[in-house]
């Protein structure tokens, strides 16, 4: 058994620690600290990711399927790193590698504890993408949302401690929702492992049935509210909006959370394979989503700051993926994992680009108001800083702009419209077994892509109508090269997906595949070897 | 025993989201504490209700494991009692910067206009 799949737990943890330990004084040994332990994590991740893609058949095998304690299973807790997780884990360490940079130009002075609370952050990421176990899944949620009520709440003032008020207790709420599902699923089904879980389907009584459904429901309920779902999630954009710039970013991925939690238990308990309740909440995931991106469409239109129009498109990509995977068909699928990659990026680098333009803007600036009760100094402090010529600062700002209007959008020539294209076109070819056309539903969720693609064009011409093309009066953005630097590596890497989209729709068809067949998961992680035993130690 | 358990996840619950609904912060961390508690004793009850069994299997072998309750949901309750306190804790200290900041125990961070 080979350790590499703990490593991007345990070691964001023990970073972590010692940072705590070194104190709050040596801010530039924490700051390396933290992009050395980022960048291994990311490093580790790749790795897995490339693993995760062997075919299958090859000497090492596919699934990485990870005994924590060396209990057998399904008694002992198991991590597992198939595509998916793989996927995620690759995306959450550059969104944060991106994020840890940014804040380096000043944020992390903002507040205590800035670093640890972000390498715990991800460590309660890593670990819920990674877990095999439901029970587990809560324990790693409960670390993230720790870690992100720190997050949110860095930097203080007024406006974010009562964003984050609200935050703290929807989440305990679901927390505890989250805990009435599991128990109930076990109740009935006897076990928390979700490889077990989906083998023991097919074969609960049919009195139990409705039983383990409502758990399942409920347990639903709690990654929806996560995920910001219509009607769960008016708790999103105030809190991100108040959250401080790299905080904001890196929480964005969090609704990912929900949605990746959603799609692989959907899958497992509720696909194809498992018997009577196949396809079981499909209908609520669809019309939850096509909800949820009305709702996100009318609020990225209706906002007036960048900042919530930031969470507002956050509300319309988590629409669009719970549609997306609502359908339940393996093509739409892989191109809902397409937009994911895409969304989260553009979305990580659009939370980022915000402050940047937005800085020195007096009128209706609340979030800057804050940071400005944060920074008593910071107006002396920008004058040593060195900035970029002014033209060259705004072409870069609006060129990035641009871009992520683009992405978000979904307009071509970039990844965010070959993600749309890859979810619209197996809609819209006829399936053999449904003779007679598009059925009304792909119909609904193509206008809806499309509608929502064009309020996003409209805010965002007008939000960059204001932001760019009023006179300036010289209040030109001062922006540090480390600031705008993350911003063009996640745009830069859209553009990678853009330009690599083959090998990347490959990629997730073959996730999505495995996803949908969920046969080979269940008995690759059941049949795991103890260390010891076989495999080598 | 199962009655009384039924009533008291159900008085326990009932008060709890009817606190979470409340406007000020107290109340909703009273009611976030008591759905807890509900919530605990609802996840022991998945483990099905047995009286004198233990859930730690006796010395030198295993035995007749229909003489033993379900150790699983003990261990589950353990670790959400846990978790639960320390957000719980958290909040609290969420709450009471909050109370600082606004001058208010209002929820939204100020009171209604009447």
């Amino acid at each position: 058994m080979d350790h590499l799949v703990i490593v991007p737990v345990v070691l964001p943890l023990l970073t972590g620690a010692v940072m705590v330990l070194v104190g709050e004084r040596r801010r530039a040994l924490k700051a390396a600290l933290g992009i050395l332990s980022v960048l291994l994590v990311l490093a580790v991740a790749v790795l897995l990711l490339r693993r995760a893609d062997s075919p299958a058949g090859a000497e090492i095998p596919v699934l990485r399927a990870y005994l924590l304690g060396n209990w057998p299973l399904p008694f002992g807790i198991v991590l597992v790193a198939d595509r998916l997780a793989a996927l995620m884990l690759v995306l959450t360490s550059i969104l944060a590698l991106a994020a840890l940079v940014f804040s380096l130009a000043r944020w992390h002075r903002a507040g205590a504890h800035f670093h640890p609370l972000v390498q715990f952050q991800l460590m309660g990421l890593n670990g819920a993408f990674l877990t095999g176990d439901l029970f587990n899944l809560f324990v790693f949620f409960e670390v993230m949302l720790a870690a992100s009520y720190g997050l949110v709440l860095h930097g203080s003032g007024i406006l974010r401690v009562r964003a984050g008020l609200h935050y703290v207790a929807v989440n305990l709420a679901a927390s505890l929702i989250f805990l009435i599902g599991v128990s109930l699923i076990y109740g009935v089904a006897g076990t928390l492992n979700m490889a077990d879980l989906a083998a023991r389907m097919p074969g609960i009584a049919g009195k139990d049935r409705a039983l383990l459904e409502a758990g399942a429901a409920v347990l639903g309920v709690a990654f929806l509210i996560k995920a910001a779902m219509w009607p769960l999630g008016f708790w999103l954009p105030t809190t991100y909006a108040a959250a401080s710039t790299p905080a904001a970013a890196l929480l964005s991925i969090l609704s990912k959370v929900g949605i990746c939690a959603v799609l692989r238990l959907w899958l497992l308990l509720f696909g194809a394979e498992t018997g009577a309740s196949a396809g079981f909440g499909g209908a609520w995931l669809l019309s939850g989503g096509l909800l949820t991106i009305a709702f996100g469409s009318i609020a990225v239109l209706a906002t007036q700051d960048m900042a919530r129009l930031a969470g507002a498109s956050v509300l319309v990509s988590s629409g669009t993926l719970l549609a997306a995977i609502g359908v339940g068909q393996v093509a739409v699928t892989s191109g809902a994992l397409f937009y994911l990659a895409s969304s989260v990026l553009s979305i990580g680098a659009f939370f980022l680009l915000i402050e940047l333009v937005e800085r020195n803007r007096e009128v209706g600036a609340d979030v800057l108001a804050v940071t400005r009760e944060a920074f008593g100094e910071e107006e002396d402090l920008g004058e040593e800083e060195v900035g970029i010529a002014i033209p060259a600062t705004m072409a870069v700002l609006g060129m990035s702009f641009m871009g992520c209007a683009l992405l978000l959008a979904g307009l071509p020539p970039l990844s965010g419209f070959l993600a749309k294209f890859a979810m619209l076109a197996p809609l819209l070819a006829p399936a053999p077994a449904v003779n007679g056309g598009v059925p009304g539903t792909s119909w609904a969720l193509l206008a809806a892509l499309v509608l929502s693609g064009l309020a996003t064009v409209v805010a965002m011409l007008r939000a960059g109508i204001n932001a760019f093309w009023v006179p300036a009066d010289g209040m030109v953005p001062r922006v540090r090269l480390i600031e705008i630097a993350p911003v063009i590596l996640l745009l830069l890497l859209c553009i990678g997906l853009t330009v690599g989209a083959g090998r990347a729709m490959d990629y997730m068809q073959a996730t999505a595949q495995s996803l949908h067949a969920p046969q080979d998961y269940v008995r690759d992680v059941l049949s795991t070897p103890r260390a010891g035993e076989g495999g080598g130690g | 025993m199962e009655l009384i358990l039924a009533l008291g996840i159900g008085v326990f619950t009932g008060s709890g989201v009817w606190l979470l609904l409340r406007p000020r912060t107290f109340q909703v961390i009273i009611g976030l504490s008591l759905l807890s508690y509900a919530v605990n004793l609802f996840i022991f009850a998945m483990g099905r209700l047995r009286v004198d069994a233990a859930p730690v299997l006796g010395q030198g072998g295993t035995g007749d494991p229909a003489r033993f309750a379900d150790p699983v949901p003990q261990a589950l309750v353990l670790t959400a009692i846990v978790i639960g306190f320390a957000t719980t804790a958290l909040f609290l200290v969420v709450l009471l910067a909050a109370r600082g900041l606004t001058g208010t125990d209002h929820v939204d961070g100020r009171e209604r206009e009447p």
